[in-house]
């Protein structure tokens, strides 16, 4: 089998179309599991950030999550927060420095499940954040647990038969909560499952981020992903189970730009 | 000079505004509502920003926040707000950010959980206790001073009188030392360097996969260490021949310190001790008034709290005994009939007496 | 026996981040990748490049380990392949 030298870049006359990482990521060597989404959807992050130009102006509220272990390499101002927490911190920080990008980063067991309250109230006061919701439907962090997003069928530790509503209620939606919402001036849900979906993702989150720079106030971008671990699949199996399971509850597309429902 | 008759709520907003407090963050709860209006009404005019959250909880998170971009801020409620707020205080300390809190308490029962870190791990807050309105303007500026300088939460322990009571002040900026500049203050300036800010309370830092938290504990541990040798403060009267101590904090110490200088002028050697710093507590000057005190009497509105801190001082060197307890009126509030000068000198009077085996005084002295 | 093969781009792939996951294989819309038989530091299979690359990033698109990097060629490249 012939095969191309992968070591080196080429040696004839080219050009570096997309680079191994972000600038603002200090490093691909992470811990998170083989498959998972998250580190995806904030390698497009960061390379959105950049490619706004405010990579130096960016300051982020980090929940807790298995993207936690990640904070190392994300080579942005940060503060930690608590599960929840972040869009709190993260309004006490844009008071202070409205001249930043600011943003949350969150799972959906840190935003929908302790921290709704939180999330909720800013987009009301349409503070003017950027919070991006990582949804794999499970806490992978404590080895897959049910949380709000869990689709009906869907299999967690706590929900061994598959989710069913009459013992364990229906999911919620980010995006429906918070669309209508007068403070939220833009609310999209993306995945990262293909080529394109990550494309269409990053530009939600190039107009979500460009929103608060208008100072249109709140905008969130929530992030389906892979979590084979949490799900209890093979990991190849992790694309197309987001896409037959969850994508199908929880539509992708832009449900509110620049104020506006879409 | 600017002096001005204002309100406790009042007074201490007006100077965290001298101290440069420009974010403020809280919910409505009595008595500490008029600390968050006076704040709505003047941080905005003095070019800050005071919001209204829609629960303690998120109060303490914008202020949290606000801390990390180097501003000075705070928060405040009353005990039971601060129950809520406790995760995020242990999590705030340990990530040693310069947190000030108001705490307008219902009486003198949240000592403990003031003094004792009532959130999860190894932390304190440095506590300071003011008597009246006076000396809370004076430790309303000191505690934005303090928080700075070690880098680490103080709270004003206050309480209804405190709040609602009128008293004429001078409102100076009082100035203190030369602090460090916020070099750890979030800014972006560090993005994509590799060395960006992590502010957290594990000892997280960039490029580095995994926690040793060991290490950033025990750092946090001298450092209390530290401010226990250097941040004790107390008030004192009479110590020097005193054959019983009475000690009281707050403001309540001000209905037992009269009392007691009324005692000292009719003969009686009784000594007082009023703690100002909560925590650091200051126990040197009780180890000291035990070697020739017969007896230590703790004045509390509570169910005896401060009382373990006076015994672990003296550690058996002197008796130590409870002169006040729980003692509130209707709206549980924390004014209680124990509150009253005639009562309290009933009850020292009773204490001295069993203490020295002095005569008692006949009735209607 | 030779064919010619077109590749209009190329990658580097940085085998040691490799976690085995195998995203990238079906993600490929012209099959120019494929897993290794030998293993990295990490004890994990890794993909190959085969002649034909389009240079479209499909690869680095969906690489949770931020592997790929991605080269568009100047000209498109004539590559002899065994037939």
């Amino acid at each position: 089998m012939t095969l191309i030298d992968t070591d080196r870049p080429p040696q004839v006359p080219a050009k570096e179309w997309r680079a191994r990482k972000p600038a603002l990521l200090i490093d691909g060597d992470h811990d998170l599991c083989p498959g998972c989404g998250e580190p995806i959807a904030l390698r497009s992050l960061l390379e959105v950030i950049e490619e706004i130009g405010w990579a130096d102006r960016a300051l982020a509220a980090v929940g807790i999550g298995c993207y936690t272990a990640l904070t190392g390499l994300l080579d942005v101002d940060m503060v930690q927060a608590l599960h929840g927490r972040a869009p709190s911190l993260a309004t006490g920080i844009k008071r202070m420095r409205p001249d930043r990008l600011v943003f949350t980063l969150q799972g959906d067991g840190d935003m929908v499940n302790e921290g709704l309250q939180e999330v909720l109230h800013s987009a009301a006061r349409g503070e003017a954040i950027t919070c991006v919701l990582l949804n794999n439907g499970v806490f992978g962090e404590t080895g897959g647990h049910m949380t709000a997003t869990t689709v009906l069928g869907q299999r967690t530790k706590n929900t061994l038969s598959g989710r069913d509503a009459k013992y364990h209620g229906h999911p919620i939606s980010m995006t429906d909560l918070l669309t209508p919402l007068g403070g939220v001036s833009y609310v999209a849900r993306g995945t990262v499952t293909t080529a394109r979906d990550v494309e269409k993702t990053r530009r939600y989150l190039r107009r979500a981020l460009e929103a608060q720079i208008a100072g249109a106030g709140f905008s969130f971008v929530e992030i389906l992903t892979m979590c084979p671990t949490g799900w209890f699949i093979p990991v190849t199996e992790g694309p197309g189970y987001l896409n037959e399971t969850i994508a199908p509850v929880f539509h992708t597309g832009e449900f509110k730009v620049e104020g506006m429902v879409q | 000079m600017t002096r001005k008759f204002v309100e406790g709520s009042e007074a201490i907003v007006e100077a965290a505004i001298l101290a440069g407090c420009r974010f403020f963050a809280g919910y409505p709860m009595t008595p500490f509502t008029e600390v968050l209006d006076n704040m709505a009404a003047k941080m905005p005019e003095a070019g800050g920003v005071c919001i209204n959250a829609e629960s303690e909880l998120e109060a303490i998170g914008m202020t949290w926040g606000a801390l990390a971009t180097g501003a000075r801020a705070a928060t405040g409620s009353v005990g039971q707000g601060l129950s809520l707020m406790q995760e995020s205080f242990s999590e705030i300390t340990r990530a040693e950010l310069p947190l000030v809190v108001f705490n307008m308490a219902r009486g003198q029962s949240d000592y403990y959980q003031s003094t004792r870190g009532g959130g999860h791990g190894d932390y304190f807050h440095i506590v300071l206790c003011p008597i009246d309105v006076h000396e809370a303007v004076e430790h309303v500026q000191l505690a934005f001073h303090l928080a700075d300088l070690w880098r680490n939460p103080v709270q004003i322990y206050g309480d209804y009188l405190l709040a609602h009571t009128a008293e004429a002040v001078e409102l100076e900026r009082i100035a203190y030392g030369d602090l460090p500049p916020k070099d750890w203050a979030l800014s972006g300036d560090l993005n994509g360097t590799g060395r960006s800010r992590n502010i957290n309370s594990i000892g997280m830092f960039k490029g580095a996969k995994g926690i040793q938290p060991e290490q950033f504990w025990k750092r946090l541990q001298a450092k209390f260490e530290d401010i226990k040798i250097k941040e004790p403060r107390h008030e004192a009267e009479f110590l020097e021949d005193a054959d019983y101590v009475v000690t009281a904090f707050g403001t309540t110490a001000k209905f037992v310190r009269h009392v007691v200088r009324e005692m000292r002028a009719e003969g009686r050697r009784i000594g007082y001790i009023r703690p100002v710093t909560l925590w650091p507590f200051p126990s040197q000057a009780y180890i000291d008034c035990a070697k020739s005190a017969r007896g230590i009497g703790v004045f509390e509105l509570n169910g005896g709290q401060m009382i373990d801190d006076v015994r672990l001082s003296v550690l058996g060197a002197a008796p130590v005994e409870a002169l006040g307890g729980i003692s509130s009126d209707e709206s549980g509030f924390g004014i209680g009939p124990l509150l009253n000068t005639e009562t309290i000198r009933t009850i020292l009077e009773e204490a001295y007496v069993r203490a020295t085996g002095a005569k008692a005084m006949g009735a209607g002295r | 026996m030779t064919r010619t093969v077109i590749a209009r781009g190329t990658v580097t792939i940085d085998i040691e981040l490799c976690k085995g996951c195998e995203l990238c294989i079906p993600a490929c819309p012209v099959d120019v990748l494929v897993m290794s038989e030998a293993r990295n530091e990490r004890g994990e299979r890794y993909p190959l490049l085969k002649p034909g690359c389009t240079g479209c990033g499909a690869c680095y698109y969906v690489c949770p380990d931020l592997c790929f990097a991605i080269y568009q060629y100047d000209k498109p490249l004539e590559i002899e392949v065994a037939a």
